[in-house]
């Protein structure tokens, strides 16, 4: 079956998922953590029948120090890089226990949830190698807030250009970040995987739908999501889900699926506001000049047209 | 049991005894000289005589974090590798045994770069002597076989629940063609019960394995990784006792050789025992009262077990495969001298480093360890690098 044709039960207002959430309260993230939010309404829409493996970092640190645990589904984390092939490793072993009998007879979805550094940078190769493995019931969540925020906000290639960083620092010699943001979600839909799509928090039930879309379809998922981190971005905490808007109605952070291969523009955006809107909000683009955001502005404008253009080309 | 032995490479003996123990998970990533053992594995796995999954990661790194993976979610698991494989997966070998994922992991003892070298010594296991793994060393072929097996139930014993590494030397044992009994499944089946993991990712229970440790309870944590290696000694030597009721062959923590009156001993570990048991049969013959000692188990250390063997010699020539940079001695050496210390009459302890990147070790070497100790000094070194060109 097309991956595009694959039902799945979707979520709306009314069919919203009761109950407590899968990330149980009383975890240790910031004020306003918009990573946090993605994260638990994630794992609401999948319920508690399925396995995570978190990486190291912000999400795996704030909610799992010793004894206490935020995760009431089974949850596994090993280390920083290599959340995919920990999760292969699940994956593979709940797979063969279900076929020899000795494991639940149905499907458990494995999720691995990283950040953008445990993604693009120092779990690239783990996270290549998993998705050309093809595993069936995987599906690995990057969850981007554009810089290691656990170490203290050191650049990542996810890190934005532009963007100051306590690594990418701006000087004299420097205006932060001197190179564009890694593009993840193509170096994922280039392994041939059914399944990639981006989501941000603002538009939470697109967000719960994918990850709903991403366990039913068989064959490797990738999703990255936008991950607001008003401490590391130097933003006010309750502007976080208002920055997971302005980034996609600004084109910055296109909402779209690849199924097969074949491109979905989640949504079109026709009036894009312009990008110096979403920029001015967070002290860590604040020492940008005019010539900067226009660099920006043209570098969106092109990416979002290519976008376009693959969806026009390469219909579901 | 199959009553005779058949002619079968070493690395194939090993596949072939994971295949027996129903393994369902392998893990691997190829580099010489383990390959043959994973080649035969997939092998297995492509006709259809072994039911297991075949994860053909991306490297060494993965292949431990995907067998942590697998064992965590209550997978029989196996993984082979070799030098800067096991260097590579170091990080997550620290990793396993305080996450108690179970794990065979059998090491074609390989040289660490550099130079590369493919050949054999043991600096590759030494790498992660400290790591809280159970380490065995098998001394030839059936050995081998027979100690793949043990792993998995020395491993998942409840009370153990730790990862094995199981040591085999590089080329001179895994490529070598040996006569070696197979058992019968059967047999395999009786002695090894399924893997019961109570500790598991299991969706109706489910539980949080990898939380973080503060200064507040980590030495605990640690302490408790410490305390399960330590007391798997004992869980090992009745897995020993058990082997030898199915399968009538005995093994113990450490082996001796005609050391009962010996002055002499020397102490190895892995293949190249048996030819230092020719050499002792040489040096006897020549009316010297020399012996051997072989140790089996290197981790958990068998101090007591060591103590005992030693206690009567008058000097120990201890044999290491690897050169500790900037150590007064090789890794087993500091070993022995730290247990022998507080002894009342210790013997003399020399260390000699052989076999480095597979310089061949003959038994000429081991009689001239012999005469390096009878013609010691006082006043001279107690290590050698033997054979060094000038």
């Amino acid at each position: 079956m097309r991956a595009a044709d694959v039902p799945y039960e979707k979520v709306t207002a009314k069919t919203f998922p009761k109950g407590p959430d899968s990330l149980a309260s009383g975890h240790r993230a910031c004020q306003g953590c918009g990573e946090v939010l993605a994260l638990r309404l994630l794992l609401k829409s999948l319920g508690t029948d399925f396995i995570a493996v978190s990486a190291t970092g912000c999400m795996e640190v704030c909610t799992s120090t010793f004894p206490q645990s935020s995760w009431r589904m089974p949850w596994l984390h090993v280390a920083f890089e290599n959340a995919a092939a920990v999760a292969s490793g699940v994956e593979s072993a709940v797979n063969i226990l279900r076929k020899k009998g000795k494991g639940p007879d149905k499907r458990i979805p494995v999720v691995a949830v990283a950040g953008d550094g445990g993604t693009a940078d120092i779990g690239l190769q783990a996270l290549s190698g998993a998705l050309e493995r093809h595993h069936r019931d995987f599906i690995y969540v990057c969850l981007d807030n554009e810089a290691y925020m656990n170490t203290g906000i050191q650049r990542s290639s996810a890190t934005p250009f532009g963007a100051n960083t306590t690594t990418s620092p701006v000087g004299s010699h420097s205006q932060g970040q001197n190179t564009w943001k890694k593009n993840m979600p193509a170096i994922a839909a280039a392994h041939g995987v059914p399944y990639v799509a981006t989501a941000s928090p603002a538009f939470h039930l697109d967000l719960m739908n994918k990850i709903r879309r991403a366990a039913a379809i068989e064959g490797p998922a990738y999703l990255h999501v936008y991950a607001p981190c008003p401490t590391g971005w130097r933003m006010k905490p309750e502007l976080a889900v208002e920055c997971s808007r302005l980034v996609v109605n600004s084109r910055i952070f296109p909402l779209y699926e690849v199924l097969d291969g074949h491109y979905v523009l989640n949504r079109k955006i026709d009036n894009p506001i312009p990008v110096t809107d979403y920029l001015k909000q967070q002290g860590r683009f604040r020492h940008l000049k005019p010539e900067d955001i226009e660099k920006i502005q043209a570098r969106v404008n092109q990416e979002y047209e290519n976008l376009v253009k693959l969806s026009e080309a390469f219909p579901v | 049991m199959a009553n005779k032995p058949i002619g079968i490479e070493v690395s194939l003996a090993v596949a072939e005894a994971v295949k027996l123990c129903d393994t369902d998970v392998v893990a691997a990533y190829p580099i010489t000289p383990q390959t043959h053992i994973v080649e035969h594995l997939s092998e297995l796995v492509a006709d259809g005589t072994l039911n297991a999954a075949y994860i053909p990661v991306e490297s060494e790194h993965s292949a431990m974090s995907a067998c942590i993976g697998s064992s965590a979610a209550g997978a029989r698991t196996f993984t082979a590798t070799s030098s800067q494989g096991l260097a590579l997966m170091n990080e997550m070998i620290y990793i396993a045994p305080t996450l108690r994922t179970p794990i065979v992991l059998l090491v074609a003892n390989r040289a660490l770069s550099a130079p590369i070298n493919i050949w054999n010594d043991h600096s590759d296991i030494m790498s992660v002597r400290d790591a809280g793994w159970i380490a065995l060393f098998a001394e030839n072929g059936q050995e081998a076989l027979d100690l793949t097996i043990m792993s998995f139930r020395i491993g998942e014993h409840p009370e153990v629940r730790l990862p094995v590494s199981l040591n085999i030397d590089g080329f001179t044992l895994s490529h070598f063609i040996e006569p070696i009994l197979i058992p019968e499944k059967a047999q395999v089946d009786a002695f090894l019960p399924p893997n019961q993991a109570e500790i598991k990712l299991d969706i109706s229970k489910p539980l949080s394995i990898g939380l973080l440790g503060t200064p507040e309870n980590f030495t605990e944590i640690k302490k408790a990784t410490d305390d399960l290696l330590v007391n798997s000694k004992k869980h090992i030597v009745s897995v020993f006792g058990e082997f030898e009721k199915s399968f009538g062959r005995k093994y113990n923590l450490v082996e001796t050789y005609r050391h009962e009156d010996a002055e002499i001993i020397i102490l190895t570990m892995g293949s190249i025992s048996e030819t230092a048991m020719t050499a002792v049969d040489e040096m006897r013959e020549a009316g010297q009262k020399v012996g051997l000692v072989r140790l089996r188990l290197w981790r958990p250390f068998p101090t007591e077990e060591l103590r005992a063997a030693l206690a009567k010699a008058k000097a120990v020539a201890v044999i290491d495969r690897h050169l500790v940079m900037g150590a007064p001695y090789g890794p087993v050496c500091l070993e022995i001298k730290s247990i022998l210390y507080d002894s009342p009459q210790p013997p003399k302890v020399f260390n000699f480093i052989l076999g480095l990147g597979g310089r061949d070790v003959r038994r000429a070497d081991f009689k001239t360890t012999v005469e390096r100790v009878k013609s010691a000094k006082d006043s001279q070194s107690s290590f050698e690098i033997l054979g060094v060109l000038e």
